[in-house]
């Protein structure tokens, strides 16, 4: 249905210069396909456990030798989930859309790309084989690149890298190169699974992967760690996640969208969908889990010192995703899940509200000159508490429920280190998280006299509101079992990932005093990263500048992104860059191709020179040739006798 | 008796003889009466084979190349003039207006 | 004859052999032929040729010059590659043991002219046609233009 959207948008956009019609056209789409899952949803919870998955084959789409591939769509537990959220979300989203991109000249391709995408990102979940996945993978990179290129030249700051300031377009570009080297992955990991398997289906490869592939063998090894790499590409951690905040050039709502709940999340679903993969294969996951982990804590750091509000959201999803992933890696993949689920409701809602405060201080994005909006903007203010409170990890919000959950089957699985390192992540997360908060709605204002912000329409207000709404109580859904709650997300997910879990050791159940103590330390952590936010920015702000001045060069280093841009730059851009001028292009094209197309040019010129010569008018020359024919006719003669 | 063989290979011999002027002589003159000496030898295969094989046709074939070959002569003869008028010469080498 | 360098010389050559033939058609009884041999050949189109060597006042051929000097190789070696395979088919090819008794009967001229009169009126006559068209022809071509050369 959101293709349909997608078209009627696309043709009659233009001439409908209606805004309220594309608005109407394109949420009303969303919103049709998000009662269609909720129906899909309800029946599925109606019907006993072991009919909830239903594969609809479309058609026969590639049939080329020994490769059959079917538009075939997989309905089960895990992607109606991932439905829910991409159209739930989305709906909201596009609502929201409707009151931001007021009066902006490209309102209805704006709409048209926004659905667009959600048909993309459907197919991908949707999926019942790797190439149909592949398809939509793909679809949300083309439509990412789009979007974030949205304003075609608008100049932003990156942060001091590259030198000066580029455009939108060089973002929407970045992006989509970096995402290619990740499907690349994605592609060769393809090719191996159809070699190993002899099908792309998941059908086909899921149940009989333990039958066909040794555990820890080389084969999953490279498959697994091909499609992370195409995750790390898509879902921005280590060494892939450069785009992400470049990508922050585009309209908040696209920001809110793609890079906070679906396409992002993308790779996350992906791995869990292959859990079985994953299961067999453990040296992948365990780099899983320590390159989540690591780029949890990574983006933190950088996190902490930037001061465009969107560029500290963008931060936040890559560290958020590195948990999500680090729950992946230790087998906790409903964890993974529940995280992607909470995370997609707060995260959309901070970015949703920053598009508000942005919108009311007429672009304004840095955040050291903002402040003072508690009394502008009430509502906007409330619900960005909310989202933060939540992704800081305060109970009872639903941020809480789920990155606890990450943290105790970390820790339960034994990898103390790993837990470690995210239990200090958490602390960041609500210290940077609360320093936007502060900075930008508490104390003084700092922002131009001339521009007075006020509250948004209810357009943009109302998602904001539910998604706080969401955001607080979605937690109820995950309560571990043994606190009292049941955990109905584990058990609704569990028919798609008994097979994993029955492969993976059962991570040893830590006694319930642990789980207490675990509880307690994050909690705590947590409340002593919003204290140190509120300290610093709210009490004795001169205490900020002190500890920037005495950490000059470490805070150098954050500011600056550890560098990362300038080193991938360095190894790989320009070299490339170069190679492509000067090689490539002159050697190669010109030298080559030109030269081998004039060359035969010249070649059958000089040719023909010759070949001219035979008719020298003299008559003699042909005579000879005539007793060069008889010559050749009677040898013929002869020899057949 | 003279077995056919010989005249037939007299006829061959004739026959190489004239390919051989053609292919050599630069005068056009000369080339034709080369010409003339294939169509000669075919004739005298064409009779062998009448003489031989009791049948008639071969010599009237031979008649009617003796025709052709007189107004083809005569003909070629005729175009030599014509071009002698225009270039003074029947060297074959320099009469080479039909070059590409 | 083909050695010779004199145009003349050539011609004259030509005319003896053309007896030679003659004398051989006789042998295979042919004596229409033999008779129109020299009548037609010897005596009507080597007369022919001898007339326009005169006319266009030929001299000796000039040797071959410069790069043609080594024109005289690869013709004689085809020529000689063509009579080896005349040679060879002949040799292949069975022939007839002994002359027909027939021979002596079909080369008179009543015979031979009964068949072309016969059998064979329609080329006859199509030959008296291309005459005339090789005559028309030669006319015009030899023609000097009125008024110019």
């Amino acid at each position: 249905m959101p293709l349909i959207g997608f078209f009627i948008n696309g043709i009659f956009g233009k001439k409908i210069a209606s805004e309220r019609f594309s608005g109407f056209l394109g949420s009303g789409v969303v919103g049709a396909s998000f009662a269609a899952s909720a129906w899909v949803f309800i029946e599925m919870v109606r019907s006993p456990v072991d009919s909830r998955t239903h594969v609809v084959t479309l058609f026969d789409w590639i049939s080329a030798g020994s490769l059959s591939v079917a538009a075939a769509y997989r309905i089960d537990q895990l992607s109606i989930l991932m439905c829910l959220i991409i159209t739930g979300v989305g709906f909201l989203i596009h609502v929201y859309s409707i009151g931001y991109m007021r009066g902006d000249p490209g309102f209805w391709r704006f709409f048209c790309y926004l659905n667009l995408f959600i048909f993309m990102m459907l197919n991908l979940v949707l999926a019942d084989n790797f190439l149909l996945m592949f398809l939509g993978w793909e679809g949300v990179g083309l439509c990412s690149y789009l979007l974030i290129g949205f304003w075609h030249d608008r100049r932003f700051d990156t942060g001091g890298y590259p030198p000066g300031s580029s455009t939108t377009s060089d973002a929407a570009r970045k992006a989509f190169i970096v995402n290619r080297v990740g499907d690349f992955g994605f592609l060769v990991a393809m090719l191996l699974i159809f070699s190993t398997f002899g099908s792309l289906a998941f059908g086909d490869v899921f149940p009989r992967a333990a039958a066909i592939v040794e555990p820890g063998s080389t084969t999953i090894f490279w498959i697994t760690l091909l499609l992370f790499l195409g995750a790390t590409g898509k879902s921005a951690q280590i060494p892939l996640y450069v785009w992400l905040p470049d990508a922050m050039a585009g309209p908040t709502p696209v920001s809110a969208l793609i890079h906070a709940a679906t396409m992002v999340t993308a790779g996350v679903y992906m791995v869990a969908r292959c859990s079985i993969l994953y299961a067999l294969s453990p040296a992948t996951l365990q780099i899983v889990a320590t390159l989540g982990c690591l780029t949890a804590v990574f983006a933190a750091t950088i996190g902490l010192v930037q001061n465009d509000i969107k560029k500290i959201l963008a931060y936040s999803t890559i560290s958020q995703l590195g948990y999500m992933f680090l729950a992946l890696g230790v087998g906790a993949f409903t964890s993974g899940m529940f995280h992607l689920i909470t995370h997609a409701f707060f995260k959309a809602l901070l970015f949703l509200g920053a598009g508000c405060v942005i919108h009311a201080l007429k672009g304004e994005q840095d955040i050291r000159r903002m402040g003072g909006l508690a009394a502008a903007m009430p509502t906007t203010r409330w619900t960005f508490l909310a989202g933060s409170l939540a992704i800081a990890g305060i109970p009872p919000l639903s941020g809480f429920f789920s990155k606890d959950e990450i943290l105790l089957r970390t820790y339960a699985g034994g990898a103390t280190l790993l837990w470690i390192i995210g239990w200090i992540t958490a602390g960041l997360t609500a210290f940077y998280i609360f320093r936007l908060f502060y900075m930008a709605f508490e104390g003084e204002g700092r922002y131009s006299q001339d521009v007075q912000p006020h509250e948004m329409p209810v357009s943009m207000t109302l998602p904001l509101v539910l998604l706080s709404i969401l955001s607080i109580a979605g937690g109820f859904i995950g309560i571990p079992s043994n606190l009292g709650g049941r955990n109905l997300l584990e058990g609704w997910l569990e028919p798609i990932f008994s097979r994993a879990d029955a492969r993976l050791a059962s991570p040893h159940e830590a006694p319930l005093s642990m789980e207490y103590a675990l509880i307690a330390l994050s909690v705590g952590i947590a409340v002593l990263g919003v204290y140190g936010a509120y300290l610093l920015y709210r009490r004795r702000a001169d205490l900020a500048a002190r500890i920037i001045t005495r950490f000059n060069a470490v805070y150098g280093l954050l500011l600056h992104k550890y560098y990362v841009d300038e080193i991938y730059d360095a190894l790989f851009v320009s070299p490339l860059d170069r190679i492509s001028k000067t090689l490539l292009w002159k050697g190669v094209d010109v030298k080559l191709i030109d030269g081998a197309v004039d060359g035969t040019a010249t070649l059958v010129l000089k040719l023909s020179d010759r070949l001219r010569r035979i008719q020298s008018g003299v008559a003699q020359g042909y005579a000879l040739v005539f007793v060069l024919g008889i010559i050749v006719i009677l040898g013929i003669l002869v020899l057949r006798f | 008796m003279i077995p056919l063989s010989y005249y037939l290979s007299l006829s061959a011999v004739l026959f190489t003889i004239g390919v051989a002027g053609v292919l050599t002589r630069r005068n056009a003159i000369i080339v034709f009466m080369s010409i003339e000496l294939m169509l000669n030898s075919v004739n005298l295969a064409l009779v062998g084979f009448s003489s031989f094989l009791g049948d008639v046709r071969g010599q009237i074939l031979v008649f009617f190349v003796m025709a052709v070959a007189a107004s083809e002569a005569a003909v070629g003869l005729a175009i030599i003039i014509a071009l002698f008028r225009n270039k003074q010469t029947v060297n074959i080498d320099e009469i080479n207006i039909m070059k590409w | 004859m083909v050695t010779r360098r004199n145009p003349v010389m050539g011609v004259l050559f030509l005319i003896v052999n053309f007896f030679c033939l003659s004398v051989l058609y006789l042998t295979l009884h042919a004596q229409f032929i033999a008779v129109i041999q020299i009548l037609v050949y010897a005596g009507a189109i080597m007369v022919l040729f001898l007339f326009v060597i005169m006319l266009l006042d030929l001299g000796e051929e000039t040797r071959f010059a410069g790069k043609g000097r080594f024109r005289k190789i690869p013709a004689v070696a085809l020529a000689a590659t063509v009579l080896v395979e005349i040679l060879l088919t002949v040799g292949v090819l069975g022939t007839p043991a002994g002359q027909s008794e027939r021979s002596v009967e079909i080369g008179t001229v009543e015979f031979v002219g009964h068949a072309l009169y016969t059998g064979y009126l329609l080329p006859f006559e199509i030959t008296s046609l291309l005459l005339l068209a090789a005559m028309v022809g030669i006319i015009v071509l030899a023609k000097k233009k009125l008024g110019s050369s």
